[in-house]
């Protein structure tokens, strides 16, 4: 039986087998290849993506559970966004590959917390790794985002 | 005096423009080589040896299995030479016969369906005839008891300035100590990987993730036995490489070239999933060194006395190259009269160790700035009075011979440091809180260092890199080279130089991909050369560029956007040569001896001082990092923003390796933790702000004087933290990484 | 084409698990089986229970003795819990270091006993909170204490056709103190390398009338410590030595050395945070 879901706005369905991975529908089936796959273990959080406006590690969500499901990748985030400029103005990018996982993880935080802490913001990516940055240029531009100071 | 002509600089996003790669990636539009569009594309798959060396006997492929249905290739298939290009040719593509570690690609298959491929490598078994008795330790290999290669030395080297023995009678304190440091894993977040097709002339032109695609092409050259103008090399966007996609992309594009030979004119995707990515890709060396400082009572160095030994693993690779940097960044940043260091890189059966960020500088600089702290231990000196004592200035001789130049700036970085930490005042904070009697302990630690940036010696010269700008008929240029973007900044840094250098707004020049058809070969992305070398190579091309515009195109003494646009249309219409090409030339002063480890070693040293503050939980003694200072003295900082992410995350590896990064080896010598839940980086939570400041002398190599910073920051974190939780602790340490396992068996033996 | 049947009612769930000729491999959060699939896909399950969709199983509901929580609520839901944050506080800390936000966002707390892992997060602190199951089959349902759940290394009380439908926690005692700490490879996104949970209550007169310890990753299975809670009880804190302690805490631990950590540390930090939860009047503390 097909799924049926929404991802970014708009409605989908996969004949996927159930237990497939929502990553590689994503990625193959949906040609959203913004969802990256890093370990496929659920450790490094490039293939985060929202369901139903929670952040989860994509690689670890059988798409048998995705029915009616409402799901946002990196590509249904708007493409111009106070988070967006400030991730490109504050150096929160390097390679990229996390990327997409920070932004989506960045995203939820700031639903939860318009004006997040540190603490706050260092806890709620800690589920997507970065290699390149520290962080240090990614808190400055969620700070930024939420109306903070980039020199937090 | 110097001093004061250092900038400093704390306001970073200011002077700093977007980054050229910036929204792309932010939105995901970014294409890295898995997610290259291919119509029918085969996946690839790798067979591998599983015993630690040994001859392979036979390969059977499972009857059940229909072998049609799969393009499969082994060392039989290799149309040019069965060996990896690089250094020496021991290495081979896929083994035949005779192999030397765990985890060697023996065959190689291909299919349209993953899970097939899956099954089908499971059915592939191999039957090999294990070495006796593998060896996965330094001190073991130079034993020599069993030899993988004569003498188990792939490369020994010997600085040797003035006389270790009279500095013995000179010195009235002598320490010496043993230090080990283990290997490093890059753990790039985009595993490696390789797309290949054939094409219509019969040649292959490849696609992936990678640092240096000449190398690449050179390696295609030699395994396919094909023309350079049969085969092409292309850069995918690349996610992050830390020195990890220096010299093993050359293996997998092989393998991919390989199997798009064989597929039919189906192309070939070689994607490694992290484990096997974790398994068989090289890492940092693990090192170790003995080392004998002496000093006399004032505190100054008399003599320095190292032997340091990299495990270059079961193939020679870079690390000979590897160990020539670790060498001569060995007696660190000090006035020293008496120096020896023997460095040797040795042959273990470990999967061969390679480049990553820092390349032998951070296992030598470990152990001479611990050693450092001893001293300063053993003279009851505070570490950094020790260090002002001894860092070179201007007029000295370096550990290498060489007469320091105006461009120094060793004591200004201290200095800062020293000022921006309130390092004296924390110092006896900290006492007061030791004295307490609470359940944590705190230290401040320092680390001072300098980096050579390019390659080592006459390195720079043996590459003679040359790079091209093209004007367009728009007036728009662009900047033909081969160094690649993996997330450093070097797209965004090289087309601000250019842009500079030729006064146009930044979005009328661009960045090639970097594609061996179309541009020329501008040296490795390696060695913090970019923006120093090839930036400087961009910004002579740029003169020559407005040099012609202004000699055949009529272009103004003083032009704008517009105007030089309207030169570069009259200059295509009159059909005049739009192409520029600058190439290498050595400093004038660029003398190095590469046989007795004399004069100057690099173009620019980058100077630094970076400080640690920690504390340390009695009950776990697990250590948490407070703060961390990194101030270094850079040149000038072409993009603020840019140099500050670099350093915060050189620092942040530095962090990983001085406190939870360590590969774990099998009984085989395979990467035992090959998993993102074992091999331990730091995340978010592990990590604060750091505190980045940059001095700017202005005197480096490169445009206006800029230096290399990238492997820098993973100099300083490890002894810096190391040193500043012995202080935490009294206690001595001599390895790293300081798990709190360490730590507990240190604090209930005494420590010492 | 694998098998894969989301049943929209408990009763229905129970009943493929007690008549199916196969077994079904049971899946809610998926962080754990998703990762085993992925890692040995020749060993993936052919068909499959996802009961992530029972409502039955969701929630959690304040009683008078205490808290019922459905085994697929996700641990996310609980360490926010109000009532959770204010009368279990270790479970709301142990939820909050499981993983990272995206593990806690999709993990369950009964897909975290039911995964049976040494090393798992939550189970210290329902060992401590005296937690008990609610198991249910196809014929009925029986409660078992959360303590005699665990009977070897990743091996359950869990029969055929049965399933882990809720957990129930009672109050601590009134003048009970807690004590949580997760010892991890890092802050986050860690497995423990030792954890313990402690309920400890006292009298008036500062003796002991009940200690309760949760661990894990310091034997085959998380495990209580049956005789520290032995010695400790009756006496008062000024009279219990700490060698005797440290000697019982050996007996009722049995650590290993893997990948993670070794045998030394793990038996000498468990000792150490057996002795911190009894001496120390802290609550529940977050800690790498």
């Amino acid at each position: 039986m097909p799924t049926t879901m929404r991802i970014n706005g708009e409605a989908f369905q996969s004949s996927s087998a159930p237990n497939s991975r929502l990553l590689d529908v994503l990625r193959n089936e949906c040609d959203l290849k913004g969802t990256k796959e890093g370990c496929g273990e659920g450790e490094c959080g490039a293939c985060a993506v929202l369901v139903n406006g929670k952040l989860v590690n994509s690689c670890l969500v059988p798409l048998g559970q995705m029915e009616q499901a409402e799901i946002t990748t990196v590509e249904g985030l708007p493409e111009d966004s106070t988070l967006a400029r400030a991730f490109v103005q504050c150096g929160a990018t390097q390679c990229g590959i996390c990327t997409p996982g920070m932004m989506l993880a960045a995203t939820a935080l700031l639903a939860e917390h318009a004006n997040p802490t540190l603490e706050e913001i260092r806890w709620g990516l800690s589920g997507n790794l970065c290699r390149c940055t520290g962080y240090g240029r990614i808190y400055a531009a969620i700070a930024q985002a939420a109306g903070g100071s980039a020199d937090v | 005096m110097s001093l004061t002509l250092v900038k400093q600089r704390t306001d970073h996003q200011k002077a700093s423009p977007r980054r050229v790669d910036g929204v792309a990636k932010i939105r995901g539009t970014a294409l890295y080589v898995d997610d290259l569009p291919c119509a029918d594309v085969l996946h690839g798959a790798t067979v591998r040896t599983t015993e630690a060396g040994g001859t392979l006997q036979e390969v059977v492929f499972d009857p059940a299995i229909d072998w049609s249905e799969f393009v499969v290739v082994t060392a039989r298939d290799i149309p040019g030479m069965n060996a990896v290009k690089l250094l020496e040719n021991d290495q081979v593509v896929l083994v035949d016969r005779a192999f030397r570690h765990a985890g060697e690609a023996v065959v190689l298959l291909a299919h349209a369906d993953p899970e097939k491929l899956g099954m089908a490598l499971k059915g592939v078994s191999l039957v090999e005839l294990p070495n006796t008795a593998p060896i996965f330790d330094i001190d073991a290999a130079l034993a020599a008891q069993h030899e993988i290669i004569p003498g188990n030395i792939y490369t020994d080297y010997l600085l040797d300035r003035g006389d270790v023995a009279e500095g013995e009678h000179l010195a009235d304190v002598i320490i010496e100590e043993r230090f080990l440091t283990p290997s490093q894993e890059q753990l790039y977040i985009e595993p490696q990987g390789m797309l290949a097709h054939l094409q219509e002339d019969g040649g292959i032109l490849v696609e992936g993730s990678m640092q240096c695609p000449y190398y690449v092409l050179d390696a295609l050259v030699q395994c396919m036995g094909m023309d350079k103008d049969h085969l092409r090399v292309v850069q995918s966007t690349t996610g992050g490489a830390f020195g990890g996609k220096e010299d093993y992309p050359s293996m997998i594009a092989c393998h991919a070239a390989l199997l798009a030979l064989k597929a039919g004119g189906r192309s070939v995707k070689l994607v490694y999933e992290r484990g096997e990515d974790l398994r068989v890709t090289p890492k940092r060396h693990p090192s170790r060194t003995l080392i004998r400082l002496g000093a006399n009572k004032a505190g100054e160095l008399q003599f320095i006395d190292m032997d340091f030994a990299i495990d270059g693993g079961a193939y020679r690779t870079l690390s000979p190259v590897v160990l020539s940097r670790g060498v001569i960044h060995a007696p660190g940043p000090y006035k020293c009269p008496h120096i020896r260091v023997r460095g040797r890189a040795v042959a273990t059966n470990h999967p061969p160790f390679g480049a990553f960020r820092g390349f032998g500088a951070p296992q030598s600089i470990f152990a001479m700035e611990v050693a450092m702290d001893r001293l300063a231990k053993k003279l009851a000196m505070d570490p950094a009075e020790l260090r002002r004592i001894n860092l070179l200035r201007t007029g000295d001789l370096s550990p290498t011979g060489d007469v320091v130049g105006a461009d120094c700036f060793a004591h200004a970085a201290l200095d800062a440091a020293l000022e921006h930490t309130h390092y004296y005042q924390r110092l006896a904070e900290y006492r007061a809180w030791n004295a307490a009697g609470y359940q944590t302990r705190k230290g401040i630690g320092l680390a001072t260092f300098a980096h050579g940036a390019g390659f080592t010696g006459n390195g720079e010269l043996h590459l003679a890199s040359r790079v091209s700008l093209q004007a367009l008929a728009n007036g728009h240029v662009e900047i033909l080279c081969s160094n690649t973007e993996m997330g450093q900044g070097a797209a965004t840094t090289l087309v601000q130089i250019a842009a500079d250098a030729l006064g146009l707004p930044m979005d009328r020049v661009h960045l090639a991909q970097a594609d061996t058809s179309r541009v020329p070969n501008s040296g490795p992305t390696v060695a913090s050369r970019t923006c120093m070398v090839v930036g400087d190579l961009i910004q002579k091309a740029a003169g020559q560029l407005l040099q012609r515009l202004r000699e055949t195109a009529e272009l103004a003494a003083s032009y704008d956007a517009q105007s030089f646009a309207a030169a570069c249309t009259r200059l295509c219409a009159a059909a005049g040569d739009t192409l520029v090409t600058a190439q290498y030339q050595p400093p004038a002063d660029m003398r190095w001896d590469e046989q007795a480890f004399l004069g100057r070693a690099y173009a620019s040293y980058a100077w630094a001082a970076y400080i640690a503050e920690v504390e340390v939980d009695l009950l776990t003694l697990v250590t948490r990092v407070l703060d961390f200072t990194a101030v270094q003295e850079i040149g000038d900082a072409v993009h603020p923003v840019i140099v500050q992410g670099q350093i915060e995350g050189g620092v942040a590896q530095g962090i990983g390796y001085a406190l939870h990064e360590d590969v774990l080896w099998n009984e085989r010598g395979v990467m035992a933790n090959d998993r993102l839940t074992n091999y331990i980086i730091p995340t978010s939570a592990d990590l604060g702000f750091m505190h980045v400041v940059l001095l700017e002398g202005g005197l480096g190599a490169g445009p206006k004087g800029a230096k290399g910073v990238g492997e820098l920051p993973m100099d300083g974190p490890a002894p810096a933290i190391v040193n500043a939780i012995q202080r935490a602790l009294d206690i001595d340490i001599r390895q790293i990484p300081v798990r709190p396992e360490m730590l507990l068996e240190l604090t209930m033996s005494g420590g010492h | 084409m694998s098998d894969w049947i989301r049943p929209r009612h408990l009763p229905e769930a129970l009943e493929i698990l007690a008549t199916a000729p196969g077994p079904y491999r049971v899946i809610s959060g998926g962080t754990d089986l998703m990762v085993e699939c992925h890692l040995a896909p020749e060993r993936r399950p052919e068909s499959w229970l996802d009961i992530s969709g029972l409502r039955e199983l969701q929630g959690l509901q304040i009683t008078e003795e205490g808290i019922r929580i459905g085994a697929a609520t996700s641990l996310e839901a609980i360490r926010r819990h109000a009532e959770v944050l204010a009368h279990w506080p270790m479970l709301a800390a142990s939820a909050a270091v499981t993983g990272a936000p995206p593990i806690q966002n999709r993990a369950t707390l009964g897909g975290n006993v039911c995964n049976a892992s040494p090393a798992a997060d939550n189970a210290p602190v329902l060992l401590a909170y005296g937690a008990r199951l609610e198991i249910v089959h196809h014929h009925g349902s029986r409660w078992l204490p959360y303590g005699d759940f665990h009977l070897g290394y990743r091996k359950t009380a869990l029969q055929a056709g049965e399933l882990l439908s809720a957990l129930w926690i009672p109050y601590p005692p009134k003048h009970s103190r807690g004590y949580f700490r997760k010892v991890g490879t890092r802050a986050a996104q860690a497995i423990a390398k030792v954890s313990i949970a402690a309920l400890i209550e006292e009298d008036r007169d500062g003796i002991i009338q009940s200690a309760r310890f949760g661990m894990a990753s310091v034997a085959a299975t998380p495990c209580t410590l049956p005789s520290v809670s032995q010695y400790l009880l009756g006496r008062a804190l000024r009279d219990i030595a700490d060698a005797q302690v440290r000697q019982r805490v050996k007996q009722d631990i049995a650590p290993i050395q893997d990948i993670r950590s070794t045998t030394a540390y793990r038996l000498e930090i468990a000792s150490r945070l057996v002795l911190e939860a009894i001496h120390r009047r802290s609550e529940s503390k977050k800690e790498n």
